[in-house]
């Protein structure tokens, strides 16, 4: 903990000085998307002054600097997660068209009526709705394993849901709403022992701990990049070479074509089969400088920090009258979910608002979560490396003063 | 500690908030809607009984922020002995003061509804208290169907 160098951290990210109403800013909305350090900031303006033109596309000197750094970003993406070849590395928009594309076409390739889709109690929207369309289009059917009180996934149940009519398990590797950390490791393993690939939802895991794709041995993982504090609108998909080189494209284009008359195209090699049309050029690049950022901090040394951070809160939470947490898996990341007696979570975000402090009320897009826990809402604090204890300090004294008012 | 908040959360939505006013079922209702805030989960029932084109009886059932609630709990009471058109014209001139779209509402014709008047300042509460009027408006309209603010 004390090697770990918060303040220059918290130098590096220029919006955590805003004033809000007149109060240090406090911003503790990180699963919902986390802000950019200079890093980032200045190297996208650095593409767009000195760099920018399209990929892939001419011979002039912009256009070959601009393709060096894009492909040099997908690089930076396969070395952080581990992923054997950059073939394996496709820039989507983000983690829910990573899915959907996996749905799109994975799926229809190789998902017929009456197969089935496992899925968890506690995923996010966008690791349910593409599969609920893929079995609607299909034929399919979408299995989901159940979780328990604290918010774990129940994985003998799990487990007997895998069967030879399976052929997928979706999975989120870190909940948004509740903070659990799944084992992903041991459902990849029962899933593969049947053959069943595993595709992980990355979205909230990515910038809290190591991700090894090799290691795991996942079919699919994808990620956004704007909660790697990178820019909005870049995601990625990462899959096993084999697996993406059987699947058909997503979408037809510019850029993802080898060939093209009248009669018939043929399709570009991997990745660029999957990334028709200009991407988000400056976005990726902005990605491969947060990548590098991540890198000389150490994503291990991030892990640490922040399960002192959530340590830290959690006890302070359980101290406060009226506080229930939501969400209390033994794996966990630096998520707080809550509810107070009797006072809404929209409430308490405006209430908390006025102190400078942000944080997020609502279903975070897991309404399936907020049914099972019998609220229609919570509140969330989510963590990130540059939050300190100092600022959980003013978000508990900021509940407990919004718990009097509000008597 | 809360200054700021002092134009939102008045002492009389706290009150309301609290002690919700005709937070209860009408069993012979002529009128019934559901209204439904996706964004933040807010729901409410509102139930009506008329007496000719006039509100004889109006209260609600649900859950909400406090703004929501308030804003339901206190519609419920204005409501009660006016004529459609009467509160088709509350409900108008509601809207007007919550969106802001008019600089010079007249808050005395709005009466104690005049305490959500802050919200205007908070665009991201404004549907928290215009869900109960966008619910009246579609009982009043007579449609059945459940009122969403998205």
């Amino acid at each position: 903990m004390t090697t770990f160098p918060i303040d220059k951290i918290r130098a590096d990210f220029p919006i955590l000085s805003e004033k809000i109403r007149g109060k240090d800013l406090v911003y503790l909305d990180n699963a919902a998307s986390c802000q950019k350090p200079e890093a980032v900031i200045e190297c996208m303006n650095h593409v767009y002054r000195h760099d920018y033109a399209n990929i892939h596309r001419g011979v002039h000197t912009l256009s070959v600097r601009s393709t060096d750094k894009y492909e040099a970003a997908r690089d930076k993406v396969r070395a952080f997660i581990n992923a054997a070849s950059v073939k394996e590395i496709i820039f989507v928009r983000g983690t829910t068209e990573a899915i959907n594309l996996v749905a799109q076409t994975y799926g229809k390739a190789n998902i017929k009526a009456g197969d089935e889709i496992v899925i968890t109690a506690m995923e996010h929207h966008s690791n349910i709705v593409p599969w609920q369309m893929l079995c609607e289009q299909t034929g399919a059917v979408l299995k989901v394993a159940p979780m328990n009180q604290q918010g774990e996934l129940i994985y003998d149940a799990f487990e007997t849901l895998l069967n030879n009519k399976t052929k997928l398990v979706a999975v989120v590797h870190m909940s948004n709403a509740l903070g659990t950390i799944n084992p992903v490791k041991k459902i990849i393993d029962a899933a593969h022992a049947l053959n069943i690939p595993v595709l992980l939802d990355g979205a909230q895991a990515i910038p809290h701990m190591p991700v090894d794709v090799q290691e795991l041995n996942c079919d699919f993982y994808v990620f956004s990049g704007h909660k790697l504090y990178g820019p909005s609108g870049i995601g990625v998909l990462y899959g096993k070479q084999a697996l993406l080189e059987a699947m058909p494209p997503y979408q037809g284009g510019g850029d993802m074509i080898r060939t093209v008359t009248f009669e018939k195209s043929t399709y570009a090699g991997l990745p660029h089969k999957f990334e028709a049309g200009t991407p988000a050029i400056a976005e990726v690049i902005g990605l491969g400088a947060a990548i590098d950022y991540l890198n000389d901090i150490g994503m291990t040394n991030i892990a640490a920090y922040e399960a002192e951070l959530l340590d830290y809160a959690t006890e302070q939470a359980k101290q406060i009258d009226g506080l229930k947490l939501i969400g209390e898996a033994q794996e966990k990341g630096a998520i707080l979910s809550f509810i107070l007696n009797k006072i809404h979570p929209h409430d308490i975000g405006t209430m908390l608002d006025s102190l400078g402090i942000a944080i997020r009320g609502g279903h975070h897009c897991a309404m399936p979560v907020m049914e099972f826990y019998g609220v229609p809402a919570t509140a969330r604090a989510s963590f990130a490396m540059y939050n300190t204890k100092q600022e959980i300090d003013v978000l508990m004294e900021g509940i407990k003063s919004l718990i009097k008012v509000f008597g | 500690m809360f200054e700021d908040l002092r134009d939102l959360y008045q002492e009389v939505i706290f009150d309301h908030n609290r002690n919700p006013r005709n937070f209860r079922i009408i069993e012979n209702a002529d009128r019934k809607v559901d209204g439904f805030n996706p964004l933040c989960g807010d729901r409410l029932t509102l139930y009506l009984k008329m007496d000719g084109d006039r509100i004889a009886d109006a209260s609600f059932q649900g859950s909400g922020c406090a703004i929501s609630t308030a804003s339901v709990s206190l519609m419920t009471e204005i409501i009660k002995d006016k004529t459609e058109a009467e509160a088709e014209a509350l409900f108008k001139t509601f809207h007007e003061m919550t969106t802001g779209k008019s600089e010079d509402i007249q808050l005395e014709a709005v009466g104690k509804l005049a305490v959500l008047a802050g919200v205007r300042e908070y665009p991201a509460r404004v549907k928290c208290a215009t869900l109960a009027w966008h619910t009246l408006d579609a009982a009043l309209k007579n449609q059945h169907e459940a009122v969403s603010t998205e």
